[in-house]
């Protein structure tokens, strides 16, 4: 009764998406205000009916119906409750499911807090909206239909993937969507541009936000996900350029790009015409990362050739979406106005270095994402482009840009004075200097490339500070004043100097955790001790436990550091009965930033047990510093500017509220 | 400056720096590109010592020997042709005699490959896809490991399967 509610309700959102695809558009057309307040209703009715079936799966995943199909194979009656509920977007079907809830979720604050647009844009941005909704319903519809029952009902279910029986899995999926699928806001607002043919205020002053919203929860989204990989995996490793991975770091750089040249829309009115493109972009990699993960295409080009009916579904949404707005952008770009006139050397100079770089450094990801599927489509061969090649290409053009990171905040707007900019980074150079000096004599004959890359970081770190002590005129004027005048700068300008030092920071633990990184690998028996970094551990013993859906394997280690004891770590190993497969669970000892890290291997006949420690020097910052550019974009979020102008200030106010 | 001049400046930058990146491309792909082979083709296509390739294929039942301090050798086979295999680390979980397996890295003069990354699939019931299409191209394909699409595993799944494995 339930899966066959649920299901109601998406074939009623879908009926719903339909309508708001077209009479809205109509209504725009005709001048007609009535067809256009349809959107709103539309939009808002849409989000319910998609919440209630999503609901309705959630229910038969916690009431363990394994007479749906969705729930018997990928839950188990023995599951603990957070993991019944997670498991419901751990799957193809349900997280599909997930995918259009959001879309809903967007559509319907747009409908919800957008009075302050101009109707007819209103009218236009939803249903945009609606079009990619309407495709997504329908796929879910013919090819994913997590409501599909079994005819003889089984006892038991079939358990979710043991890796994805985690915390980190139950936050990260939703984190990553809603940043994906956010981009579709600003990708509705660009193809609503194009159909009426011009841009007005309220389009740069509403695209900013909910772009900055969806990078924060993309940021956040590939932090944790690569925290997730970190300890759940068991090798430590926190960044694979899987091209799962590529597939949200694609939208990630074009949806930075997109953040900053947003900015230079917003303050000077100038490049519109590239900040439309960028949004077709952004979402774009949105949908074509959707597809790679979705359609099967990466764990085999044979399985999509044998299953099409999904793949060949969503290749179908991304050709549609993809090719309509770039002809639309081809066809109307050149009726939008130009903007305004700026010099090389300039803030928007600047923006546009950043852009450059960032779009260059994601076509380069791209080309190794896809170029081994078309090289296996094109000749029969298998290829694969791993780490090596990205760290070439992707490191240097990185790099590059962070050299000139803080010199962009320090330019003026329309003609800036590099000189001027180099002289007041000067303490910030010093700074780097320093530090690649003290690095390079510490680690005497060690790694040349790791001190100037951190060096690179703390000029990045120093220079984002800069700016603001600038703004403060900090040691120049009494302290006092500083902070008045740090009270009354704007939040903008605090958000970007945590989001630039966040980037420097990230670097940091990059550096250091990819050169500095010790390990220990070999087989121990009770009592063995195993020195890494100065530390000792000494294997305790090994013991065994029966968890709800596993048995478990329990190692315990004394950790000690110069004769005293600091901690007991106990990895483990986790043997899913139901599946068959096994699960390691690492051991995290925190020091600082840095981490001490054990996983286990298999017991061999004599009772040793194969182990991995490892010591990760300031690993932790390596999260820390996309928590900070996160932290950087809320303040951002919440300057005033960005709710000031609006008609309505205290509603615009409120929705920003989502990102809290 | 007029804006011919700043259009000239802009796109001529932006040449400069798709052109570096380009260049930067170009130098990579030369060497990181690594190519597929199982045994018969590595046989074949006389790879010289020191190149790396990922070899696919088979664990061949009983060929699996480990030595001291994790040391390991066993065989990867296609039906048709076998090259022994030395590693040295932790296998994954999912290794198995009899299973597939894919192993990166080069061989040495004497014609044995030195592995350093061993990749085993996660999920019991499928094969590596690189190893399943090979063994189909060359007509050992008996079971339908590959036959199970419904179950495709999710984003994270997949991302764990290419580390948990390693």
């Amino acid at each position: 009764m339930i899966a066959e509610a649920g299901h109601y309700a998406l074939v009623l959102a879908l009926g719903l998406a339909l309508i708001q695809s077209t009479v809205p558009i109509a209504g725009a057309r005709w001048g007609d205000h009535a067809l256009m307040y349809v959107a709103r209703s539309t939009a808002l009715a849409q989000l319910l009916f998609v919440a209630a079936s999503f609901t309705a799966l959630v229910m038969l995943h916690v009431v363990s119906d394994f007479s749906v199909v969705n729930v018997f194979e990928n839950s188990h009656s023995m599951k603990p409750l957070i993991y019944k509920i997670t498991g419901v977007w751990g799957n193809h079907e349900g997280s599909m499911l997930l995918w259009v809830l959001i879309l809903a979720l967007f559509g319907g604050l747009v409908a919800a807090f957008g009075n302050n647009l101009p109707l007819s844009l209103r009218a236009h941005v939803l249903a945009v909206q609606a079009w990619i909704a309407s495709a997504f319903y329908l796929f879910i519809l013919l090819t994913s239909n997590p409501f599909l029952r079994i005819a003889s009902p089984p006892i038991e279910g079939r358990d979710l993937n043991p890796v994805l029986q985690d915390i980190g899995l139950a936050v990260h999926p939703p984190m990553l969507y809603l940043g994906y699928v956010g981009f579709s806001i600003s990708f509705s607002f660009a193809v609503a541009a194009l159909i009426e043919g011009r841009i007005d205020a309220a389009w740069a002053r509403w695209v900013r936000p909910w772009t900055l919203v969806a990078w924060i929860f993309l940021t956040l989204g590939i932090a944790m996900g690569s925290y997730w990989a970190y300890y759940e995996l068991g090798w430590g490793g926190w960044w694979f350029w899987d091209p799962v991975e590529n597939a949200s770091l694609m939208p990630w750089l074009a949806g930075t790009a997109l953040l900053h040249s947003a900015v230079v829309m917003e303050k000077r009115n100038a490049l519109k015409v590239w900040t439309i493109l960028l949004s077709i972009l952004t979402f774009s990699l949105s949908l074509l990362g959707t597809f790679l993960v979705r359609s099967g295409v990466l764990t085999s080009v044979h399985a999509f050739a044998t299953d099409p009916a999904r793949g060949v579904f969503i290749l179908l949404i991304l050709c549609l979406f993809i090719g309509g707005s770039l002809s639309l952008f081809a066809w109307r770009a050149s009726s939008l106005k130009q903007g305004g006139l700026f010099a090389p050397i300039s803030r928007e100079g600047a923006l546009v270095l950043n852009n450059l770089f960032l779009t260059v450094a994601c076509a380069t990801v791209f080309f190794g994402t896809l170029y081994p599927m078309a090289y296996e489509v094109l000749t029969g061969n298998k290829i694969s482009v791993g780490a090596p090649y990205f760290n070439l290409t992707f490191g240097p053009l990185g790099l590059a840009l962070m050299l000139a990171v803080p010199f962009g905040p320090l330019l003026a707007w329309k003609r800036g004075d590099l000189l001027g900019a180099a002289q007041r980074l000067t303490a910030a150079g010093i700074a780097a200097l320093v530090a690649m000096a003290v690095l390079w004599a510490w680690t005497w004959g060690g790694a040349t490339f790791a001190p100037l890359a951190i060096g690179l970081a703390v000029f990045v770190i120093a220079g984002a500070f800069t700016d603001l002590a600038e703004r403060l005129a900090l040691f120049r004027v009494p302290f006092a004043t500083a902070i008045a005048r740090a009270r009354g700068l704007p939040r903008a300008t605090w958000g970007t100097a945590f989001a630039h030092a966040g980037v420097g920071i990230a670097l940091i633990g990059i550096v250091c955790e990819t050169t500095w990184n010790s390990e220990y690998i070999g087989s121990m028996k009770p009592n063995d001790v195993a020195k890494v970094a100065g530390y000792q551990l000494k294997l305790d013993g090994v013991t065994q436990r029966q968890g709800p859906n596993f048995r478990e394997m329990i190692a315990q280690f004394t950790v000690s550091l110069d004769g005293e004891t600091l901690r007991v770590m106990t990895p483990s190993k986790r043997n899913f009965t139901t599946r068959g497969s096994s699960t390691t669970e690492a051991a995290l000892l925190t020091r600082g930033a840095s981490q001490l890290y054990i996983s286990l291997g298999d017991t061999n006949a004599e009772g040793a047990i194969a182990v991995r420690i490892y010591h990760k020097p300031l690993v932790l910052l390596i999260w820390w510093g996309p928590v900070l550019m996160a932290f950087g974009g809320l303040l951002s979020l919440s300057d005033r500017r960005l709710r000031v102008g609006a008609p309505k200030p205290a509603k615009a106010a409120r929705a920003l509220q989502p990102a809290e | 400056m007029t804006r011919k001049q700043r259009r000239l400046t802009m796109i001529g930058g932006s040449f400069a720096v798709l052109a570096i990146a380009a260049a930067l491309v170009l130098n990579a792909m030369r060497d990181s590109i690594v190519f597929f082979s199982t045994p018969t083709m590595a046989a074949e296509k006389q790879i010289p010592p020191g190149k790396r390739f990922r070899l696919g294929g088979l664990v061949q039942p009983g060929s699996l020997v480990r030595g001291d301090n994790l040391a390991v050798n066993f065989s990867v086979a296609d039906g048709s042709a076998s090259l022994p295999v030395a590693y040295k680390g932790i296998l994954p979980d999912l290794f198995r005699e009899g299973q597939g397996v894919i192993a990166e890295g080069s061989l040495d003069a004497s014609g044995v490959f030195k592995a350093d990354t061993v990749l085993a699939k996660h999920d019991e019931t499928y094969m590596p896809k690189d190893v399943a299409d090979a063994l189909k191209k060359q007509g050992h394909w008996k079971d339908d490991y590959g036959a199970k699409p419904a179950a495709a595993p999710t984003q994270e799944a997949m991302g764990a399967t290419k580390g948990a494995s390693r």
